[in-house]
């Protein structure tokens, strides 16, 4: 009898263990880690590229409620499938979605959003990938959605999916 | 295309012999079948064959960038060098299961072939359990993470290989560990069918006993490459962070320490019987909770370079599965050890086995609750914190101590019964000799003297104690250079971490900067570009006091796909220190963070790991 409670006990044990895994994988905290969430974007200044005026991120950025930096190329084939995502949201949403051009070249850019449609208010350029590693980006694409004070809300590393779409949706109403 | 096609199809040939053999071996085993017939030999060989050629399949996927493969999209780029080609095959969660799952096969193919003189029925348990076991990582692989998926369209360039895994010494890491964990599978299906068989013996430890120090043995090299690695790429300048990745690679290692001791109690005595079981299955279940807790992304890491929730699901279901199975099966074949064989005598070598066994379970424990203890506060309280090396160091220095005092006395003991006027007492006045001398080097340097002087001291004891083994002439060779090796560990990481010195700094080019009575001048930078990536490499000069001129190149690399900057240190490794530099971008290309470290005695932690690891193997190739 005392026998049976010690191996009952010792199963109910492993039970839980695995109980508390298994709740746990619910919680994988990944794609928003805590520094990168509650940091400001760092400012950067950069040509914009139809009208090739310099502008600042700060006033493109703090005279929103909500923007979206988006990094693209058009190079990048998830890009591409990402486009129709962005032009979507641009239709429904006035959110401020700011584009950055990632080591492209002028024509193919423009070409691309000929091609594509532009839902981008500005679309930056950054034809050396520097302010893209300031940024802290890994590569393309990736989308930062930020408030009026530059603050990183979230971070999307690679392409925005339906649901990331409607989280964002959810977040600027 | 085709070569996916391969690949494909060879997994699920792999995976239905793997049920047959699951139903052949159970099948011989309740007819009593007097040897195993050559029909399981062959079904054994072609599974391996089968995984063998869907890895040469993948392969070959990556040489070519043949990016219809999905694995190869996500992980390869055409401008990559062919040598990280290659090697990003098992640097991808998918790659990297399917070497888990060739490894696995090789093993039972290779115990079988070994084990000849084992009882007939033993073996074909053995099998039985191994392809558990791999059926369900065959299981895994194509349900869940399938190497061989299809993208259409066929994309025309890949995403790329994270750059930091594109180094040497991280390409043979991977098969190095999983050697070592992988070769814990076979413990694990050996015992429990030795277990069920009843034959918990001398012989079996005898025959055992090599698969568990071949096993130890890889372990301990991929642990100590994996930390080499995180030395010179990571830019840290630490060789150990007690980061969760890191910890799961330990407790394995540490049950297997253990059990490679205990089963020589076994071996020799005939005692300890079911603790060996305890420690084999163990042993296995640590590897096991190491690739969940890796793969599924439940913890937070600088390592977790490929995870998914839904794949740890399937792994935790399978680990559980194997734990309850094992539990069972050893509640329902318990040993009956008679009392005589329970007794210790108190001095003798079997009660030093079984106090290293405590301490190896108690530096298990502190590990294992400092790996696990986040999740367990996130889940219940929905709190996060994250454990950290004081922790570790403060419950595992202490008794590091006694553990170091242990293991210079245990082995001189004798077997079955000591007597405690055996013990010499010039050995008891060398080690408070040992305690004044690392003492008196303390003083000078440090203000937390205590532990760390005892510490040092205890270090210094066994590095004395073993050199005088081995003018010993009836000295047990392996046992003593590992035993020195880790003696040398312990102190070279004590001496490490007491005369280290950091300097960090902004600087621009052409400065000169003075530290601890060294000059540091920011010479030149020059910008290369490479085959896929740009390397912008500095170089810095060094003068000492004495005017020897140090020139150091350390390295930023701007890789192209994905774009990610890495830095690469620059290290001047000598017998008596390392000189370490790295540098960081800041803004633009003008000012750099510069990190330069003199690291003491660096190449004796790796020089020591080695000699730990050399016992290990020559244990192994010893006649008995």
């Amino acid at each position: 009898m005392k026998k049976n409670i010690f191996y009952l006990s010792i199963l109910l044990f492993f039970t839980f263990i695995f109980t508390i895994f298994y709740l746990g994988l619910d919680k994988p905290n990944f794609y928003k880690p805590k520094e990168v969430k509650n940091k400001n974007l760092e400012e950067f200044i950069s040509t914009e590229l139809f009208s090739n005026k310099q502008f600042n991120s700060k006033d493109i950025i703090e005279n929103n409620n909500f923007t979206l930096i988006n990094i693209w190329s058009s190079w990048c084939v998830p890009c591409r499938s990402e486009h129709g995502k962005l032009m979507n949201l641009s239709k429904k949403t006035d959110l401020n979605i700011v584009g950055l051009n990632y080591k492209d070249k002028k024509n193919n850019a423009i070409k691309f959003l000929d091609e594509m449609g532009n839902p981008f208010s500005k679309n930056l350029i950054d034809p050396n990938g520097i302010i893209s590693i300031s940024l802290g980006a890994y590569g393309v694409p990736e989308s930062f959605l930020l408030n009026n004070k530059s603050r990183i809300i979230k971070k999307f590393i690679g392409p925005l999916t339906s649901d990331n779409i409607s989280e964002i949706i959810k977040i600027i109403q | 295309m085709i070569l996916s096609h391969i690949g494909y199809y060879s997994l699920l040939l792999g995976f239905i012999i793997s049920v047959i053999l699951l139903f052949y071996s159970i099948f011989y085993f309740i007819k009593n079948s007097q040897k195993i017939n050559q029909n399981i030999f062959s079904l054994l060989f072609l599974q391996f064959f089968t995984v063998v050629i869907s890895f040469i399949s993948l392969v070959y996927s990556f040489i070519n960038s043949d990016f219809s493969n999905a694995t190869v999209y996500n992980n390869s780029h055409s401008t990559k060098p062919i040598f990280y080609k290659i090697t990003g095959t098992w640097g991808n969660h998918e790659g990297s299961l399917l070497l888990w799952l060739l490894v696995l096969t090789l093993f039972i193919f290779l115990f079988i072939i070994f084990s000849k003189k084992q009882p007939v029925k033993y073996r074909f348990l053995s099998i039985f359990f191994q392809q558990i076991i791999i059926l369900g990582f065959f299981l895994f692989l194509l349900l869940t993470s399938n190497p061989f998926s299809f993208l259409f369209p066929i994309p025309n360039e890949g995403l790329g290989l994270n750059p930091i895994l594109q180094d040497p010494a991280l390409a043979i890491h991977p098969p190095i560990l999983y050697l070592g964990y992988v070769g814990s599978s076979i413990i694990f299906s050996a015992s429990l069918a030795s277990l069920i068989q009843k034959n918990i013996n001398k012989e079996w430890a005898n025959h055992i006993k090599k698969w568990i120090q071949i096993a130890w043995f890889f372990l301990t090299i991929g642990i100590l490459l994996g930390s080499i690695w995180a030395y010179y790429e990571l830019g840290w300048g630490g060789f150990w962070f007690w980061d969760p990745v890191e910890n799961v690679s330990l407790m394995p290692w540490l049950c297997l320490t253990a059990l490679f001791h205990t089963v020589i109690v076994l071996e020799k005595r005939n005692l300890l019987k079911s603790w060996t079981i305890i420690l084999s299955i163990a042993t296995f279940t640590f590897s096991m909770i190491g690739t969940f807790l890796v793969r599924s992304g439940i913890l937070n890491s600088v390592h977790t370079f490929a995870n998914d929730p839904e794949r740890g699901v399937f792994i935790l279901i399978f680990l559980f599965s194997l734990i309850f199975l094992s539990i069972i099966l050893f509640f329902i074949y318990q040993v009956n050890e008679s009392r005589s064989e329970k007794s210790f005598f108190l001095i003798s070598k079997e009660t030093s086995i079984l106090i290293n066994n405590w301490f190896m379970m108690y530096f298990l424990s502190v590990i294992l609750i400092g790996t696990t203890y986040p999740i367990f506060l996130e889940v219940i309280t929905n709190e996060k914190i994250s454990i950290g090396p004081p922790f570790f160091n403060k419950l595992i220095i202490p008794f590091l101590i006694l553990f170091l005092i242990f293991m210079a006395l245990g082995p001189n003991l004798k077997w079955i019964k000591d007597n405690y006027k055996n013990i010499k007492y010039s050995r008891i006045f060398l080690f408070f000799v040992c305690i004044f001398i690392s003492f008196y080097i303390i003083k000078k340097t440090s203000s937390e003297i205590l532990f760390i002087s005892i510490l040092g001291g205890a270090a210094l004891y066994l590095i004395f104690i073993t050199i005088n083994e081995f003018l010993n002439k009836k000295n047990n060779f392996s046992q003593t250079i590992s035993h020195f090796g880790f003696s040398l560990f312990v102190m070279s990481i004590l001496l490490n971490s007491l005369f280290s010195s950091e300097f960090s700094a902004n600087m621009k080019l052409g400065q000169e900067l003075a530290y601890n009575k060294e000059q540091i001048k920011f010479l030149k930078i020059k910008s290369i570009d490479k085959e896929n990536y740009k390397s912008i490499i500095a170089n810095f000069e060094i003068k000492d006091e004495k005017k020897n001129i140090i020139s150091l190149y350390p390295e930023i690399r701007i890789y192209n796909q994905p774009n990610i900057l890495t830095s690469e240190a620059d290290i001047k490794t000598t017998i008596f220190y390392d000189k370490f530099i790295v540098i960081n971008l800041l803004k633009g290309e003008e000012i750099f963070n510069v990190r330069y470290q003199t690291k003491p005695f660096m190449i004796w932690i790796w020089i020591s790991v080695c000699l730990v690891s050399i016992g290990g193997i020559l244990s192994v190739l010893k006649k008995n």
